[in-house]
């Protein structure tokens, strides 16, 4: 393969954010009904978490099982700003009036500011996974302990919420929003701005993890994945690359959470699950998570996958997504993805064959 | 390298202020109706001979067990008015839709079956997550919920209508009962940790310190778990006249359990449930016989409505299966869905919840007549003792049915604003 092909074949994925973009930006909006361009929403935020994990799991080989934590934080960071918009400039929400002192409790009080829950959704979550990731990390945690750890961190998190029914409503949540800075969520204009900031967001994540993967962090990445110990003997400290990485997914898991509350209108714990942090993980796996466009259509896939069939089998959907995750992983165990470079593989050594036939 | 990554730089630059560009115009045009909110008119198409009706229950998740009870009372209900003509001679067409135990789900599903669908009306949720989910949906697209099952109470929505019990329905005879027929004076309260429980047990507290009934004790644990050793450990030390069970799901099972491996039952423990009815008492492998509940319908009311609906239900899905009072309530609800459709002459929801007032219907739990204005039904309390075939009968009733009060207006020993 000469220098040309290489250099083309490095800006391949660039094609695909572009394909992606055009379908998400352009034609869905044109397409789909409001509804539907919300369900399509939803599942960007999905991929947009699902990007941080292709780059801490994918290229990091760090197992990040406990993702929902962080969605969880953004979500409820972006659900406390929009129940005190819904209960109005001096009021506080109900659940507070029902089961609290009916006192806005301090740390809730910035949440009215929207520039602060915009900085709090960026912040909160990475000084979160900076903490966890440099305790775990530094020294040497690894594999399933850390895939554990942090799972059993997001499952904590979901208890501290439905315990603290005074705080967080407890089961039942943040509900009834009304308006996303002053826009109202149920306005069919609004609901497309919503979406369309959110398939953009998704789009800008996937062109800086582009130039991550591109770049020299990237590249020692991956090296600490396959061989933390010559990384190491290399002089760079495996610790503070994967913590990097792992905080650079928290916030993209974060932000996915954030989109996802004007969406579907509300947040509750079960977003913030062992389950919920699953379903990201299978949307990953499902795609590649390896590649840079593979994380991002997993999780479409599966949100998609799972909408269309619990619409089309209300009884039996469930047996049907748990067989296509069998039969990705049994067949291609790199994830849909992995099918269109081999394909292009196959295709160029027809081509070569062809020649050298013409050839002789 | 450096080249490119300017370029690269420039092209994300560049995405992202037509994006911009994009968003800024789609917000721009939309300031002029964002007071109005309400999105466009209902596709309802009733110019066939078929009315679609949304049928919204967990088919799958935790919650399954209890919600697929009441997709076939209404597919049940909804087959005996096809076969008695229809509603204003539409056949129902249902469409069932998985709320997947999933509080996003159910409001993405109720908008798919209202804006995809079509359906003049929904029936089902369960939790009231569910509820409080799919209330703005309702709200905003401007369709009719029923929702079957007894809840906390203060609420009364335009677009809904809720047939099972209010609190001044279920959770207030309950304690009327315990303190007229029982003289109780003392009580231990044992709930899951969510919005139902919490409230029955603020509304209880309230009672108890306006009738000089001490609270022993108040317990929850969350609604998926089991951990009831400790709370059962403090029942026994502290020897109330009753327990007042709010708990709800596969954690009364444990809890029960946790109660009999303490040697505490009917006679030196009673309990009174208000979440646990024929199907979940069937499901729980101890011994329940004398344990009290408060509903509104149990399968053993005696009346002819009651004997024809258990009669019909049996032949349908089996002999072996009971049926409860979310079955009946949402049963009912069709019935009088239909009630309202016909007194309006048209399935459009201004017309339907316009016509609802005064709406009566012979349920099998006996006479239930619509609230115009708070969205309720009044309907009688039944107290009822589980029997050693875990059927429930009942030992008191209420006088006639109770008008609904969901924010306890007429009690003045209620102030929702205490803690």
């Amino acid at each position: 393969m000469n220098a040309r092909v290489m250099a083309f074949k490095a800006y391949f994925p660039l094609i695909g954010i572009a394909i992606l973009a055009l379908f998400l930006l352009v034609i869905a909006p044109g397409a789909l009904s409001s509804f539907r361009l919300n369900n399509l929403g939803k599942y960007c935020c999905y991929a947009i978490a699902g990007v941080g994990i292709g780059l801490a799991w994918g290229r990091g080989g760090m197992l990040v099982l406990g993702q929902g934590l962080f969605f969880g934080l953004g979500a409820y960071a972006m659900g406390m700003h929009l129940k005190l918009e819904a209960a109005g400039p001096d009021a506080v929400p109900d659940f507070m009036m029902n089961f609290g002192s009916g006192v806005l409790p301090a740390w809730w009080a910035p949440f009215r500011s929207g520039a602060f829950t915009i900085a709090a959704i960026v912040v909160i979550p990475a000084l979160v996974a900076l903490v966890l990731g440099l305790a775990v990390f530094k020294r040497r945690i690894k594999g399933a302990y850390f895939a554990i750890l942090s799972q059993a961190l997001t499952v904590a998190f979901g208890a501290l919420l439905v315990s603290q029914i005074k705080y967080t409503g407890g089961q039942t949540g943040l509900n009834s929003l009304s308006t996303f800075f002053g826009y109202n969520l149920y306005d069919p204009v609004n609901k497309k701005m919503i979406y369309m900031i959110t398939a953009v967001i998704l789009i800008v994540m996937l062109l800086i993890t582009f130039q991550l993967y591109r770049s020299r962090f990237g590249e020692v990445l991956i090296a600490t994945r396959d061989q933390e110990e010559r990384v190491r003997f290399l002089g760079y400290d495996p610790a503070n690359i994967k913590v990097v990485a792992f905080v650079i997914a928290a916030i993209m898991a974060s932000i996915g959470g954030a989109m996802f509350v004007p969406m579907a209108g509300l947040i509750n714990p079960r977003e913030v699950s062992a389950l919920a942090s699953i379903m990201l993980i299978a949307g990953v796996a499902l795609g590649g998570r390896a590649t840079l466009l593979g994380p991002a259509i997993g999780a479409l896939v599966v949100g998609y996958g799972r909408t269309s069939l619990s619409e089309a089998y209300p009884d039996q959907w469930t047996y049907f997504l748990g067989a296509m995750f069998i039969i990705v992983i049994l067949f291609i165990p790199n994830g849909l993805t992995s099918v269109i470079p081999k394909a292009w593989q196959a295709l160029n050594r027809r081509r070569t064959d062809i020649k050298e036939v013409e050839a002789v | 390298m450096v080249k490119s990554r300017a370029r690269l730089i420039a092209g994300t630059a560049a995405a992202l202020s037509a994006a911009l560009v994009m968003t800024g115009c789609g917000s721009k045009s939309s300031d002029g109706d964002t007071a109005a909110g309400s999105s466009g008119s209902s596709c309802v198409d009733t110019s066939g001979d078929t009315v679609k009706l949304g049928f919204l229950n967990s088919m799958s998740g935790a919650m399954s067990i209890s919600e697929k009870t009441v997709s076939d009372s209404l597919n049940l209900a909804a087959e005996q008015i096809n076969d008695a003509g229809g509603i204003l001679g539409k056949k129902i067409e249902p469409i069932q839709e998985d709320g997947a135990s999933e509080p996003t789900v159910f409001a993405e599903k109720a908008e798919k079956l209202i804006q995809s669908d079509c359906v003049a009306a929904v029936f089902g949720g369960w939790t009231s997550s569910s509820r409080v989910a799919m209330r703005p949906v309702f709200k905003s697209l401007n369709n009719i919920l029923f929702y079957p099952v007894q809840y906390e109470g203060l609420e009364a929505d335009h677009n809904i209508f809720y047939t099972g019990a209010t609190t001044n329905q279920q959770i207030i005879p309950a304690l009327d009962f315990l303190r007229t027929e029982k003289k109780i004076k003392s009580i231990f309260l044992a709930g899951s940790d969510y919005v139902f429980p919490r409230t029955a047990n603020k509304i209880i507290k309230q009672y108890c310190e306006e009738y000089g009934i001490k609270v022993v004790g108040e317990e929850y644990q969350p609604l998926d778990q089991g951990a009831w050793g400790t709370a059962v450990d403090k029942i026994v030390s502290t020897k109330p006249d009753v327990v007042f069970n709010t708990i709800n799901g596969d954690s009364n099972v444990a809890f029960l359990q946790a109660y009999d491996d303490k040697g505490l039952n009917s006679s030196n423990a009673p309990i009174v449930s208000v979440s646990i009815a024929e199907e979940e008492a069937a499901a729980i492998p101890v011994d329940l016989t004398g344990q009290m509940t408060s509903w509104n319908y149990y399968q053993t009311v005696e009346s002819p409505e009651n004997a024809a609906f258990v009669k019909a239900f049996k032949a349908k899905f089996g002999e072996k299966r009971v049926t409860s009072d979310p079955m009946e309530a949402a049963y009912t609800s069709m019935f009088l869905y239909k009630a309202m459709v016909e007194k309006a002459g048209s399935f459009d929801t201004e017309k339907v919840i316009g016509a609802a007032d005064g709406i009566t219907y012979a349920a099998p739990e006996g006479k239930v007549t619509v609230n115009g204005e708070n969205h309720h039904i009044a309907k009688t309390n039944l107290i009822g003792q589980v029997q050693p075939d875990k059927l429930i009968k009942t030992i008191f009733s209420s006088d006639g049915p109770i008008e609904p009060d969901p924010f306890l207006k007429t009690y003045s020993w209620w102030d929702p604003s205490k803690e």
